[in-house]
């Protein structure tokens, strides 16, 4: 059996058992109906403002830096795992390659990104 | 007893063939059987774990902890699981319904993922991948997405703000984890998870790569959003974090993926850096899966530890933590260990 089927066979089970016990428990809970039971929990008083607005800029800035450090380190994985068998030119290779990350994340951290604001 | 498992599976699988299915239902039926014991294990533990937790959260806090359910309180969490199974799950009016009820649905499915190549002991991993620890890598920060679909979809401040916090954090901190594992990949010269419990016969990597072991198991506790860097949650600014609308069966699942993924992160301390089933001090006597076993509790303790006796800190303390210093230390670690490497092999060792 392909590796695939054994991990598709984990995700559905996975998620199965999720759904599963959602329903089970909706089968066997009570239902009360309330007039503010449905309101949005914020300790007490009653919610002001739409929820869903433009939010602070500076968690996307991170998530930027995410995806182009994490597609970075995506690369270094076969280079680490054929490191012993490659000799020196990967080795100065791979200096290169580390210190573009190097010299991005000093960018970022001189232009304030990685401060939080 | 070393191979009680593997020897029960053998023979479980030929019991299979020999009544002549076809190859591919008894592989098929031997993974179910396989994943019902994931399961199984996964659910018992977190019982255990969540009562384990309590009790020394109790005594770190000088007081006995649960005790009234039970012989010392051992069935407190039986309880709990009947106590939440039975109560309503309360959708708010506001909130995006789909979203909503998908998120605790599928948050258990990227934890039990990842049990699927954790080796349990020599030849115990339901499917030993080649690149079993890239996979680990890319199941498990799948997390990040259902968090964030429950902290959107509540439509109250409070998630939203847990939201926004989990993704951050998650996101940062998957970096020194993704970095830390490469000098350990680059020793060994392999994804494969088993291959790199049996490389570390000769020295465990805790040794060989104390630093990566401090980034790994630091990044791997704001993975799963453990105290201290329980931000995301912060009971005390944010009620719940991204779980505060969430009730009964819907807040179980949560917390259940929760131990899940500590268990997951304590697993893969031990596989890459404390031997996995290795015997320490030559003490074989004793079967590998019970010491991959003490060695996942030896962590799980740890972080418990952590958890009760470190205050919460700040988000710019955090977000400073995660970029300033593990990301450049990881890639340092990255740099010494190929240098290292490489002048051993000059010198012919």
């Amino acid at each position: 059996m392909p590796e695939g089927g054994a991990i598709l066979i984990f995700l559905v089970v996975g998620v199965v058992f999720g759904i599963g016990g959602i329903i089970t428990s909706f089968l066997i809970h009570p239902r009360r109906k309330n007039a503010v039971k449905g309101e949005p929990y914020e300790c007490g008083p009653p919610t002001q403002g739409p929820t869903w607005v433009r939010f602070k800029v500076q968690y996307f800035v991170y998530a930027l830096l995410f995806v182009i450090f994490d597609v970075e380190t995506i690369y270094l994985y076969p280079w680490a795992v054929k490191f012993n068998s490659l000799g020196m030119f990967a080795f100065v290779e791979m200096l290169i390659f580390i210190s573009i990350l190097v010299i991005g994340l000093w960018y970022a951290w001189k232009e304030g990104a990685l401060e939080w604001k | 007893m070393e191979n009680l498992f593997t020897n029960l599976a053998g023979s479980l699988r030929a019991a299979l063939e020999s009544t002549g299915l076809p190859a591919i239902l008894t592989d098929t039926s031997m993974t179910m059987v396989k994943l019902t014991a994931i399961l199984v294990f996964i659910l018992l533990n977190a019982l255990w774990l969540v009562y384990m937790e309590r009790k020394v959260a109790g005594y770190i806090q000088f007081r006995p902890g649960p005790n009234r359910v039970g012989p010392k309180g051992l069935l407190q969490t039986t309880a709990d699981i009947g106590k939440l199974m039975s109560k309503e799950v309360v959708i708010p009016k506001q909130a995006d319904k789909v979203l909503f009820l998908l998120a605790p649905a599928l948050v258990f499915a990227p934890p039990l993922m990842v049990f699927a190549v954790v080796p349990f002991g020599e030849n115990m991993a339901a499917i030993d991948m080649n690149i079993g620890l890239f996979y680990f890598l890319a199941v498990a920060s799948l997390s990040t997405v259902i968090f964030w679909m429950a902290g959107w979809s509540s439509n109250n401040k409070y998630s939203l703000l847990g939201g926004m916090r989990v993704v951050a954090q998650m996101v940062s901190y998957e970096l020194p984890l993704v970095l830390s594992i490469l000098g350990v990949v680059m020793i060994t010269g392999t994804l494969n998870i088993s291959e790199i419990v049996r490389s570390q016969q000769g020295i465990w990597f805790i040794f060989a790569q104390p630093l990566a072991f401090l980034i790994f198991f630091i990044a791997g506790v704001a993975e799963c959003n453990r105290a201290p860097f329980d931000l995301a949650e912060g009971e005390s600014e944010l009620v719940a974090g991204p779980f505060t609308e969430y009730s009964g069966m819907g807040f179980a699942m949560f917390f259940l993926a929760e131990y899940a993924s500590a268990l997951v992160i304590s697993f893969m301390c031990a596989i890459l850096f404390l031997g996995g089933w290795l015997a320490p001090f030559g003490m074989t006597f004793i079967p590998g899966w019970i010491w991959m076993f003490l060695k996942v509790y030896l962590v799980m303790f740890l972080i418990m530890w952590i958890r009760w006796t470190y205050p919460r800190i700040r988000v710019d303390q955090l977000m400073g933590f995660g970029w300033k210093v593990l990301v450049p230390l990881s890639l340092a670690n990255i740099f010494v260990t190929g240098l290292v490497m490489k002048i051993f092999k000059m010198l012919g060792w």
